[in-house]
């Protein structure tokens, strides 16, 4: 019951360059972000899975800077998985970021602290 | 237990707001958020002849005291039988009028007082907040709150393809509006060449799509409805109030085109008994423009989708077909950082028939919206003159 650190573990795995996420063993429901316990049916039968990273774009802004400072994208992004986090599409402008565009996460660290941000997906 | 056409038990039609007032718009140095709040309720409390000592009731949330509840009874030297300090975000207030309806039911009180002030303006010169951003989010830097309703809007462009001039025409209705209303923060004419030429904050939000950066207080007072009759002309009576939440932050908002105003809007008509056509002035807690295009479209002002061509051709501006937040709203009358009260004080001052310039002439029916969050709590009131009991 209290195997689950959220924020903590989050963090740890994150910090190790692998994006981790939720699921519960009953339900097989995955759950973003971290939390103690499965939304709605309580089930804290909860483990640490690796994300495919594999995610789409639902909704896109961008912050806009008076210059010189840049321009960034703010995005939400649906999981593979199910869940929808906030996040950001780099590798391109941030007003090419479009919604339904498929992206692939990537831990970098910024600000010293570790991050999940997405890019384009690569058509192979 | 639900009462007849499925409402469930609000106590309809049985208390009223009998006062409301608004202080300090627009730019207020020199006064607490507290100050301005009490400012407020005297202004209210003496429209019926009442004074602090009268109330029993309290219903407070300000900006930057986490026990607003304790401090206005000990500012105002009572002791409240009831004391309310919800926090819903902005909405919280509509929420009061909700609760304060059934204490008052219940005889747990007899006068309750509804009030909020904010100096944020003349103090710290943006919007205030107490509340913990998300480590899941604040990393990204989204401009709190702007970005979160960029993101609903940007997904609501993408589904139902709203326009520029369509945001445009919500934040110009408002303008017009606020140029009636001698107390309004902005009152210069707006053109939608001004509109398409403001700054871009968060895409597509300009700096004219976003609320006002004001202090501000607001106050009402609630009786029993047979005591309001006692006390005022025309008591705006409290017909319905429904609440609903769904999230805190807008990553977590299950359907960024459909607010919660869906589930608490057709709970407030149904204990109303009234339909939105016959709704005669309309206060919605325009944060920004396209929380105006969501709210009506959830309310059942119009189908989801057409909000944008709905709010066209000066539909909701002063002449049009639907009068939508005559007193400016709070894109260009006052945002003091939480805006909900002042969306119950236009709907009953309206009703009251004292709204001056802007007075939409025999209004009987008013709806007033509170949103609070990132579009995460909704609550709608719907009040009514004496003919609608």
């Amino acid at each position: 019951m209290d195997r689950i650190h959220p924020e903590q573990d989050y963090l740890r795995f994150l910090a190790a360059g692998r994006f981790m996420i939720l699921r519960s063993r009953s339900s097989g429901r995955y759950v973003f972000y971290p939390r103690v316990a499965e939304p709605r049916t309580g089930a804290t039968d909860l483990e640490w899975v690796e994300a495919s990273g594999r995610g789409t774009v639902h909704a896109t802004t961008v912050v806009r800077q008076r210059p010189p400072a840049a321009d960034y994208n703010v995005a939400l992004i649906d999981l593979a998985e199910g869940p929808r986090m906030m996040s950001r599409v780099d590798g391109i402008p941030p007003d090419a970021v479009e919604i339904g565009m498929a992206v692939r996460a990537k831990v970098i660290v910024e600000n010293g602290k570790p991050l999940v941000v997405f890019e384009p997906e690569t058509r192979s | 237990m639900t009462g007849p056409g499925g409402a469930d038990a609000f106590p309809r039609g049985r208390t009223a707001i009998v006062a409301a007032a608004t202080h300090g718009i627009g730019e207020a140095p020199g006064f607490s958020s507290m100050d301005l709040a009490v400012h407020a309720s005297l202004k209210a409390l003496a429209q019926v002849g009442l004074t602090p000592a009268d109330v029993d009731g309290l219903f407070i949330g300000l900006p930057d005291e986490f026990l607003s509840g304790l401090a206005l009874a000990e500012y105002l030297g009572i002791r409240p039988r009831v004391t309310d300090n919800n926090r819903t975000g902005g909405s919280a207030f509509v929420t009061h009028a909700f609760w304060a309806a059934l204490a008052l039911e219940a005889r747990a009180c007899d006068v309750a007082l509804i009030c909020y002030g904010s100096n944020q303006r003349s103090k710290a010169g943006k919007l205030v907040s107490g509340s913990r951003p998300s480590p899941y989010e604040a990393p990204y830097r989204p401009l709190a709150p702007i970005s979160s309703y960029a993101l609903a809007a940007s997904r609501y462009r993408h589904l139902y393809g709203l326009t520029r001039e369509q945001l445009g025409a919500v934040a110009i209705a408002a303008r017009e509006w606020a140029r009636l209303n001698p107390e309004a923060f902005m009152r210069e004419p707006l053109s939608m060449e001004e509109y398409r030429a403001a700054r871009m904050v968060s895409d597509p939000l300009n700096v004219r799509d976003c609320c006002l950066v004001t202090d501000g207080a607001a106050a009402v007072v609630m009786v029993r409805a047979d005591r309001a009759k006692d006390l005022a002309a025309r008591p705006a009576y409290l017909l319905g109030c429904a609440a609903a939440a769904h999230h805190l932050d807008i990553s977590s908002m299950p359907d960024l085109t459909v607010t919660a105003a869906a589930e608490s809007g057709p709970r407030a008509f149904a204990q109303a008994g009234v339909k939105p056509s016959e709704i005669d002035v309309v206060e919605l807690y325009d944060a920004f423009t396209i929380n105006t295009i969501l709210f009506l479209e959830d309310l059942g002002f119009c189908p989801k989708g057409e909000g944008g061509r709905f709010v066209e051709g000066g539909r909701i501006a002063p002449g049009g077909d639907l009068p939508v937040n005559t007193n400016g709203g709070g894109l260009s009358c006052a945002h003091p950082g939480m805006y909900g009260l002042f969306t119950l004080v236009e709907a009953a001052q309206q009703l009251m028939g004292v709204a001056g310039a802007r007075q939409v002439p025999g209004a009987k029916l008013a709806l007033a919206h509170g949103n609070g969050g990132k579009l995460s709590s909704q609550v709608t009131a719907i009040l009514g003159t004496e003919e609608t009991l």
